[in-house]
């Protein structure tokens, strides 16, 4: 640990861009994950608004049925793998060595390579819309046989993704070795802060599933290319084998969105309740059993592929189950909240907007798990809203809530209360505006993918388009709240916040310095 | 297709209004024509008073204690964080709520999976972008294709009522009588829907898959593809028309009638300029989608037709490629099984002599001859 130190001093280190690019800084890399992802996040977003310009009104107006659907292929994949899962790990880079007193992360080399492997990825995705005949209009889900009939846009999405897998496998070994390894001395495991913990889960489930999608890709290319047949009936393939093995890592995906999520709120929650977090064991236990669930449930996916009914039956089943640890979860943060001295800075007001909506996305989970209502509802506009509220409310809403509350340790700035508070009230609204009422299309009946719909579906569709933009412009907002932070923020106070109790606050002066933890703080009490 | 920007603005802006007085604000399911579409939409309502419930025990605590135990109304905190008993009791809670959802969902599940003791059996098929349907008992066969003109989807003219789903042959089925649907696909994925009759089945190449639905109401129930299978996967609707017995029996003798009889006369030598005004009708239906107006294309996926090398080469391999699809892409299927000797001389014809200007073409037995080879 000392050599490593000695060999990072500060005047060692080149200055301007060279310093991002050959840092192995876990703050300089966390930043650099955190700004990658809001890019592509904002890069996603115009995407999401192609979509709603041209769903505005039936008949086709903007854009071309093909191009549509290549919008949304990009906008899903960008948001999934560029926009939340980056903003996470950038805040696992930042928030872990601080949270249990190591100096940085395990391996620093390793990190700047996990990071680095990020732009070309967006570059191999954007880029593919300028490839003949554009980017692969398959959906995120990219199922095969459509994947073979695409042209050379699909190759490079799905070179895009083993680079963006191969980050995440590197990102996760990192984290765990880390979490393992270099906790402060007196810092168990059961003392760990929550946030710690879900990444430790979280990055085991990237490591067991991040390569089954590498083999599904792998598939569609060796299929489209080297005469495979993997997913083609003629061939003896399957190509309900596919949907398998992307939901098999799918449906992990969809936890390894969320699970940090959960850390970030249960940070927040406790911190602006002046409460310390309820039922933290179960917490954790509750975390375990909806990572290892997760990879029993994958098939509630796939309900209208015509499995035997017993499989639907089973999947059915283990698709409850899951309510139960995330049902508990929601418990222990009403019950953190239940007599607190509780207080409304920006960051819990979306912790609060968080649990309210995350909440109605599993109350919509619920309603698809039972088999044969999500046949009714597969494949409409129900399913996008239900996602949305989980990942947009859910797992958006959380990482805006860690942005304002460590921003102040990370740049020694407070940003502007009002204005993060305008911020709050804007996503709420016009996330609810642009989301609620798609619930209603979709029990109407409205497929999704479409870029044109029947005239009964008009009125709710103009109302969510105009939410949408509604949202991306507060969005826009939200990067003027932070630069002004950043640029002309007042200096923060040593403590901003009254209630906060984790190591970054505790034992860490405001700004963190550059190197967390020099010599290990003693927790042994 | 390509209507210029200007236009796509303006037609944007003016359809504001009248665009929409079709419009519902729907907030439901499409109420259901069958007893188990009932009994589902039953279930759903029973979950959604289940989570009403619940949401008012958990939105009601948070909202109270965001109320009550602000720092700002002088709320000191407690310390407790732990309490087992608790802990338990909202782990057993949910379970048994569960278990109480998951008896009507298995029963209903069961029976929606019941595909037995049909009276009817129709295939239908998936392809890029129409269905296909096959009475396999009486014998009838037709393809159903998306019957909304261009001009509605491009705003150039007023969209009805139908928009998007209508088609040129809906399928008709007796109300009253358990109707079993086989689904497959010919190219990629796409899944039969219809919600009004709560079915909706994968169609996956290949395969062939099942669902049953017994109507008990006479009308007419509209559903759309749901799976994406490429660009014109919102253009592929379902119509189901639910008729009295009778009307069904007399429906499927005049499909016979149609079958036997062809609509032209197999030897007759027609005249390019009428064999160029059918087949532009019949490009218009099957081939703009890809090869778009005026056979210019959208190079590379789909190659222009104007200046094509097969399209103006040998006519023999013009015809092979409609015929039989083409060996090195899917794309282009094979259209022989899909399009009568009539429609495939008059589709040449037009892409040979309206199109381009080859000047050959062929008459409907030399399709014959060819088919027969
Ligand atoms: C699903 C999209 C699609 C539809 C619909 C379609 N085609 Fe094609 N067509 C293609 C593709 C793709 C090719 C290129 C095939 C290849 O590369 O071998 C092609 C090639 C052709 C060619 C050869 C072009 C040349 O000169 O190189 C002809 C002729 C043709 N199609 C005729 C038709 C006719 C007639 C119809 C309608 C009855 C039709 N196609 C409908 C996709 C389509
Ligand atoms: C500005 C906010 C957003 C808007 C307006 C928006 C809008 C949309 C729309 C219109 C679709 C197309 C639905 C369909 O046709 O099937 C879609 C799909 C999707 N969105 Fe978003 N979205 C937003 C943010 C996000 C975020 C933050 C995520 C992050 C995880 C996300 C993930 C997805 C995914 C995975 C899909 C599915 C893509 C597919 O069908 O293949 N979206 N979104
Ligand atoms: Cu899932
Ligand atoms: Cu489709």
């Amino acid at each position: 640990m000392e050599a490593a130190h000695d060999h990072n001093h500060d005047h060692h280190e080149p200055t301007g861009i060279m310093r991002y690019v050959t840092t192995t800084n876990h703050k300089d890399i966390g930043s650099m994950y955190l700004w990658f992802s809001f890019m592509m996040f904002l890069v996603g977003g115009v995407m999401a608004l192609v979509i709603r310009a041209e769903l505005f009104q039936p008949g086709l107006q903007v854009v071309e049925p093909e191009f549509f659907n290549q919008m949304t292929t990009l906008h899903g994949l960008i948001m999934v793998f560029g926009a939340i899962m980056p903003a996470f790990v950038g805040f696992a880079n930042w928030q872990i060595p601080m949270m249990i007193g190591a100096p940085d992360m395990a391996f620093p080399r390793m990190n700047n390579w996990s990071f680095w492997l990020l732009p070309p990825a967006g570059i191999l995705l954007m880029g593919s819309l300028l490839a003949p005949g554009g980017a692969g209009g398959v959906g995120w889900t990219m199922y095969a046989p459509l994947t073979i009939q695409q042209g050379m846009g699909m190759d490079m999405m799905i070179f895009a993704i083993h680079i963006l897998g191969m980050s995440s496998i590197m990102g996760s070994i990192n984290i765990i070795t880390t979490i393992l390894n270099m906790r402060a001395p007196g810092m168990t495991m059961m003392k760990m802060p929550l946030f710690v913990w879900t990444w430790l889960i979280t990055a085991y489930l990237l490591v067991a599933s991040m390569p089954v999608l590498a083999g599904a890709v792998t598939m569609t290319l060796t299929d489209r290319h080297f005469g495979t047949h993997f997913f083609n009936a003629a061939g003896g393939g399957d190509p309900v084998l596919y949907q398998h093995i992307f939901w098999f890592f799918g449906h992990p995906e969809v936890y390894i969105i969320a699970i940090p999520a959960f850390g970030v709120i249960s940070e927040v929650i406790p911190t602006f309740s002046r409460k310390p977090l309820f039922g933290y064991a179960s917490m954790v236990y509750a975390t375990g059993s909806i990572a290892i669930l997760s990879f029993l449930v994958w098939a509630h996916h796939m309900y209208t592929v015509g499995m035997p009914v017993e499989a639907q039956l089973y999947y059915m089943f283990a698709t409850m189950l899951i309510a139960i640890p995330t049902g508990v979860k929601v418990f222990n943060w009403v019950a953190t909240m239940w007599k607190g001295s509780m207080s409304f800075e920006t960051p819990m007001l979306f912790a609060q907007g968080f649990l309210f909506l995350f909440t109605i996305g599993g109350f919509t989970g619920i309603v698809l798990a039972v088999t044969p209502i999500d046949i009714q509802l597969h494949d409409t506009y129900y399913v996008v809203a239900h996602f949305h509220y989980v990942m947009v409310a859910g797992a958006l809403f959380a990482a805006f809530a860690g942005v304002y509350y460590w921003l102040p340790k990370w740049i020694g700035k407070m940003y502007d209360e009002r204005l993060g508070k305008i911020h709050f009230w804007l996503s709420l609204t016009f996330f609810n505006v642009t989301f609620f009422v798609q619930h209603f299309l979709g029990l109407a009946g409205m497929p999704r993918r479409i870029p044109d719909y029947a005239l009964q579906f008009a009125d709710w569709n103009m109302v969510s388009s105009i939410g949408a933009f509604g949202f991306g412009l507060s969005q826009v907002f939200f990067l003027y709240v932070l630069l002004k932070a950043i640029r002309s923020g007042e200096k923060a106070p040593e403590m901003p916040w009254e209630g906060a109790t984790t190591l970054e606050w505790t034992h860490l002066p405001t700004p963190a310095p550059y190197h967390s933890f020099e010599t290990p703080p003693d927790l042994r009490s | 297709m390509k209507v210029s920007f200007g236009v796509r603005v303006l037609s944007m802006l003016s359809a504001l209004t009248p665009g929409l007085a079709f419009a519902e604000w729907n907030l439901n399911f499409t109420p259901a024509s069958t007893l188990l579409g009932a009994e589902i939409q039953a279930v759903h309502d029973l979950v959604m008073w289940i989570i009403v419930v619940i949401s008012i025990v958990v939105f009601g605590a948070m909202f109270w204690s965001i109320l009550k135990h602000r720092k700002s109304v002088g709320h000191k905190a407690a310390n407790f964080h732990e309490n087992t008993t608790i802990e338990i009791i909202w782990t057993v809670i949910p379970i048994v709520i569960l278990v109480a959802m998951a008896f009507p969902a298995t029963r209903l599940l069961l029976a929606t999976r019941d595909s037995s003791a049909s009276d009817i059996t129709i295939k239908a098929t998936g392809y890029q972008w129409r269905w296909g349907y096959e009475y396999l008992d009486e014998g009838v066969k037709f393809y159903s294709t998306l019957a909304t003109p261009r001009s509605q989807i491009d705003g150039v003219t007023e969209k009805t009522s139908t928009y998007l789903l209508e088609v040129d042959n809906p399928v008709v089925v007796p109300v009253g009588k358990k109707i079993r649907i086989l689904t497959t696909a010919n190219d990629v994925i796409h899944s039969w829907a219809v919600p009004g009759l709560a079915v909706k089945q994968d169609a996956i190449p290949g395969f062939i898959r099942d669902i049953a639905f017994k109507a008990e109401t006479v009308g007419t129930y509209r559903g759309q593809c749901s799976e994406l299978c490429g660009k014109e996967h919102g253009f592929m609707p379902i119509v189901v028309e639910v008729v009295s017995e009778e009307d069904y029996q007399s429906w499927i003798q005049a499909k016979l009638t149609v079958a036997g009889a062809p609509s032209f006369d197999p030897n007759k030598s027609y005249s390019v300029t009428e064999l160029v005004a059918a087949g532009e009708q019949v490009y218009n239906a099957n081939c703009v989608a890809c090869h778009q107006a005026g056979g210019v294309g959208m190079p590379p996926t789909f190659p222009a037709i104007k200046g094509g090398k097969i399209a103006t080469g040998s006519i023999q391999g013009h015809l092979d490629i409609i015929l039989n699809g083409s060996a090195k892409n899917p794309m282009m299927a094979a259209w022989g099984p899909i399009l009568s000797d009539m429609d495939l001389a008059a589709v040449i014809a037009y892409q040979r002599n309206g199109i381009n200007s080859t000047g050959d073409f062929l008459q409907p037995a030399d399709i014959a001859a060819a088919r027969s080879e």
